[in-house]
């Protein structure tokens, strides 16, 4: 597999949420609209580069007994350090997203990709492919905000796009609305795989 | 008067699974069947109060006075990792049946965000719980999932049956059927 394959993999043919379906508490909590969608979709990007290079430049001194709290120690430094980041310089963000950005710790996708990949490939290829999924999981995010912002609110990144005294279909900012979002996009998607094939 | 409050908001109103959206993989992952998702309910009841009382006193008691509350999310995720560990092999060794019926479930527990989910939000300030007011909390809320993922293995049993549209089957139509349930629960948000 050559290093762009593996970038671009993330995107459809291996999509963390929409094909794998793993990390999908984050994806269906707080896509109420699409700039929250790809502001927790680049944290988690940053948290999985980060230890997907941090576990392949390491993965020849952790001993394999112990290697999943290991890893479960290295995301949570990063989590971390993404928390108080944005704590201080995108405070409104932060309270949108909420416990969200520390629960980036039990991302089904992070440790996946960790045990998966990063703790057998080279540091290169690991942060190529934590890059790839971090922006494909991005992408998901940020589609599904996008569909729920612009049914819900009929607004589109914040810019109204309806009458201003006009309200969108409410149910779709609520929970139901996640939840009906997310199940039509996978099964869009698994249509559009079904074509490409 | 105050516990009734928070026990029936925990379990209907802010429902865990259906409008906190944590725990949604073992939400759809074992929902499959009644049995196993009375038995995954059992291990997270469990679970959830064990780590509720150690975290919230590792936090009063440690994190605080020593000013390290940046720590508490690795802290968290340790103590809970570590706890599920112990619980495994002292229920190997203390009770057979109980292990063998909670026993694959164990090991999911931890990756299960519900379990860190609800130790930090015990810890918001704005709910000011004491050590009672979280536990009775956290049991609240895993019995919470539980009625969630029952009814939800209960549906599932039934659309086993159902003839579904090919690209709907397996997780689109049961995050639909989650919305619709979903939707039901939105209708207690009056009560209290």
């Amino acid at each position: 597999m050559n290093q762009w394959q593996n970038f671009t993999k993330g995107f459809i043919k291996e999509n963390p949420i929409l094909v794998i379906v793993l990390g999908t508490c984050p994806a269906l909590a707080v896509t109420s609209s699409a700039i929250n969608g790809l502001g927790m979709g680049l944290a988690t990007t940053f948290v999985l580069l980060m230890s997907n290079i941090l576990i392949s430049l390491l993965k020849s001194l952790i001993p394999n007994s112990v290697r999943i709290p290991s890893f479960i120690v290295i995301i949570a430094t990063f989590v971390t350090i993404t928390d108080l980041v944005m704590k201080a310089y995108t405070p409104d963000l932060y309270n949108a997203l909420g416990i969200f950005i520390p629960l980036i710790v039990v991302n089904c996708i992070v440790l996946g990709r960790a045990e998966a990949f990063a703790s057998k490939n080279s540091v290169f290829s690991s942060a190529i492919d934590g890059l790839g999924m971090g922006l494909g999981f991005t992408m998901a995010l940020t589609i599904l905000g996008l569909i729920r912002e612009m049914l819900g609110a009929g607004s589109a990144f914040g810019y109204k796009f309806i009458h201003p005294e006009a309200d969108g279909i409410l149910v779709f900012v609520l929970a139901p609305g996640a939840f009906f979002g997310l199940g039509f996009l996978i099964a869009l998607t698994q249509i559009i795989k079904s074509k490409m094939k | 008067m105050e516990y009734l409050v928070i026990i029936i908001s925990a379990i209907l109103i802010s429902n865990i699974v259906l409008t906190q959206f944590l725990g949604i993989c073992p939400f759809l992952g074992v929902s499959k069947k009644i049995s196993t998702a009375v038995g995954m309910t059992g291990a997270v009841v469990f679970v959830m109060t064990l780590a509720t009382l150690v975290t919230f006193l590792l936090y009063k008691h440690v994190l605080q006075p020593l000013s390290l509350t940046y720590l508490q999310t690795i802290a968290f995720i340790l103590v809970i990792a570590g706890l599920v560990q112990m619980v495994e092999i002292m229920l190997k060794k203390i009770s057979k049946p109980l292990y063998e019926a909670l026993g694959i479930f164990l090991p999911l527990i931890t990756t299960n965000c519900a379990v860190l989910g609800i130790t930090l939000m015990v810890l918001q300030p704005a709910r000011g719980f004491d050590l009672a007011k979280a536990l009775v909390f956290t049991v609240a809320t895993a019995l919470g999932f539980g009625l969630a993922l029952v009814i939800m293995a209960g549906i599932r049993e039934q659309l086993e049956l159902v003839d579904i549209p090919k690209y709907m089957q397996g997780v689109p139509i049961a995050l639909i059927t989650a919305g619709i349930l979903a939707l039901a629960f939105m209708g207690f948000a009056g009560i209290v």
